[in-house]
């Protein structure tokens, strides 16, 4: 082997440490007997594992976030299928626009789109709440489901599509029995990683939550509190087990990592 | 297509096969149906919302009433220009953008040229995995591993103490070091699509004509991989640039996305700070000019 090939392997497996070691750490922490969060860890428990579950405050954002992510999924799943539908099966003025659009959300510092919705949700009177989160979340998980689906869409021919028309079916047949088959995992992956996009959000969340507390939100608000730090780091290991399963489902089912990378891919059609 | 299921499918007549069939005889309107909702939430309700930011940013709020009143003026930009805090927080977080990006562009090199040209199909398959995977992995927690690692009593400190060192602590360097962390792998994968791309015969050329492995690395592979560096640089600088969460936890200075939040919450300025949030903007667009130049677009 030459110096070479040594030197890119060593650096391969120290990146890929750098990479997995903070979260090893966080896993052994949810673990951690004591109630300071000094390393070496002296002892290990799975008793803050049934503290968490018991507190209310976590349960509470639990199932906000959850609730918040399936909302923003499905509207994501409709408006991203609606969008790549037009502009993988049609051509028309402004078609480039479209894509810009879709993916301007997630192009844009967070902080920016954040505060643009604040602005207007304070601007036009609306009250905070789950509704305005979710608002927040799906207009930067359409790109997610759009990335996907259209990767797809230009993979399989609309001639399949007019052989259908051909042969006598109506435009929802055709969707039915010709299309959607066609689309099918890729909108399972693209609702998967949208869902696990929604999930850990916290950037934008913090301007469209008001009072409202997703997991991410418990999280951010908990760090200054001692007393809590073994509770986050069970919150904190449980979040990402939720965002990571999802993404590897999401992978296996397109056999496209590229495709499913949609947040690396933001400011891409694939 | 052998099963259709023809029983399932019948030919129907109505109303919806009217539809269906105008639908069908008007591409047009069938183009606007699809674009409708999209349009609605995405340019109107979003640009909407980033039309209200910028027209704030033109206003003031009355010192009194705490109140925005609604009258343009370039007030908030003129502070931005001329009090000195402000000039040094937009060039402090526009330096550590631009450090945070080359070390991670020389992090990526290595790992991305090992994972496009060397590794067998089976290994290549399981790093883009293994890269792709803490990429969606919770953000907030990865910053909050680094709270951890970089405490006082944490893993960094007891790691280096047998050396007589000790880590930066909840300094701008770790604040570097977090953000190098945070954007790796948006780093990696577009380094990586960009140097597979690169044809084996070029290289081969390269070292029949001569070129040692490093020759042919720094006159063939890198400025071919250049425009993926680059593209890969538009996630590393902007998420960068915007991010007010990581200095909070794990640093000790004010960055751009920092004064922001608190003119948003707790200074309740939203006209100071939406004007504040167009710099990075501003400096976005002439980031991405630069670099569709650069031939980043093909990469994305």
């Amino acid at each position: 082997m030459t110096v070479g090939g040594i030197f890119l392997r060593l650096a391969t497996a120290a990146t890929l440490a750098f990479i997995y070691i903070p979260l090893f750490i966080i896993g052994l922490y949810a673990f951690n007997e004591s109630t300071t969060q000094g390393w070496p860890i002296s002892g290990f428990t799975t008793a803050w594992f049934g503290e968490a579950w018991r507190d209310e405050d976590v349960r509470a954002a639990l199932w906000l976030s959850v609730k918040c992510g399936l909302a923003a999924t499905a509207i994501a799943l409709v408006l991203g299928t609606l969008a790549s539908l037009a502009v993988a099966r049609h051509r028309f003025f402004g078609r480039e626009a479209i894509s810009f659009l879709v993916i301007l959300p997630i192009a844009l510092p967070g902080i920016v789109t954040g505060m643009a919705l604040n602005a207007s949700y304070v601007r036009f009177g609306i009250d905070f709440g789950l509704m305005t989160i979710v608002i927040g979340h799906a207009t930067f998980c359409i790109v997610v489901v759009y990335n996907n689906v259209i990767a797809r869409l230009r993979r399989s021919s609309a001639n399949l599509e007019e052989a259908s028309s051909d042969l006598g079916a109506d435009a929802w047949q055709t969707f039915r029995y010709v299309t959607f088959p066609q689309m099918r995992t890729a909108l399972l992956a693209g609702g998967l990683l949208a869902f696990a996009l929604s999930f850990d959000e916290v950037i934008v969340t913090t301007f469209t939550s008001g009072a409202e507390q997703t997991l991410p939100i418990w999280i951010f608000t908990n760090l200054a509190r001692p007393e809590q730090l073994p509770i986050i780091n069970v919150v904190a290991l449980a979040v990402i087990v939720l965002s990571v399963i999802p993404v590897w489902i999401a992978v296996r089912l397109t056999r496209e990592p590229t495709g499913a990378g949609g947040r690396a891919a933001a400011g891409a059609g694939h | 297509m052998t099963s259709v299921p023809y029983g399932d499918a019948p030919r129907r007549e109505g109303p919806g096969r009217r539809v269906s069939s105008f639908f069908f005889h008007h591409p047009r309107v069938r183009l606007g149906a699809l674009l409708a909702s999209p349009l609605a939430w995405l340019g109107v309700a979003y640009l909407g919302s980033l039309a209200v930011l910028f027209l704030t940013a033109v206003w003031s709020v009355d010192s009194f009433t705490g109140d925005i009143v609604h009258e343009f003026t370039f007030d908030n930009f003129r502070t931005l220009w001329e009090e000195d805090v402000y000039r040094r927080i937009t060039t402090r977080t526009v330096a550590l953008a631009a450090a945070v990006t080359v070390t991670d562009a020389l992090l990526a090199l290595p790992i991305a040229y090992y994972m496009a040209r060397i590794a067998s199909p089976r290994t290549k398959a399981i790093l883009v995995v293994a890269i792709l995977t803490p990429l969606w992995a919770s953000y907030l927690v990865k910053v909050y591993a680094w709270r951890i690692i970089l405490a006082g009593q944490g893993p960094l400190n007891w790691a280096l103490e047998p050396f007589g060192l000790t880590g930066p602590g909840y300094t701008t360097t770790g604040t570097w070091l977090v953000f190098t962390y945070l954007w790796l792998p948006f780093m990696i994968l577009p380094i990586y699509a960009g140097l597979e791309r690169i044809p084996n015969s070029l290289l081969e050329a390269s070292s029949d004509l001569g070129a040692k492995g490093l020759g042919t690395f720094r006159r063939v592979v890198f400025p071919l991989a250049f425009p993926a560096i680059v593209a890969g640089s538009i996630f590393t600088f902007s998420l960068t640039l915007g991010d007010y969460i990581t200095p909070q936890v794990v640093g000790n200075t004010n960055f751009i996305g920092n004064v922001v939040y608190t003119n948003v919450g707790v200074a309740n300025n939203l006209p100071f700070a939406a004007a504040f949030a167009t710099i990075p903007v501003l400096i976005m667009i002439v980031y991405l000019t630069l670099a569709k130049r650069a031939g980043a677009f093909e990469n994305l």
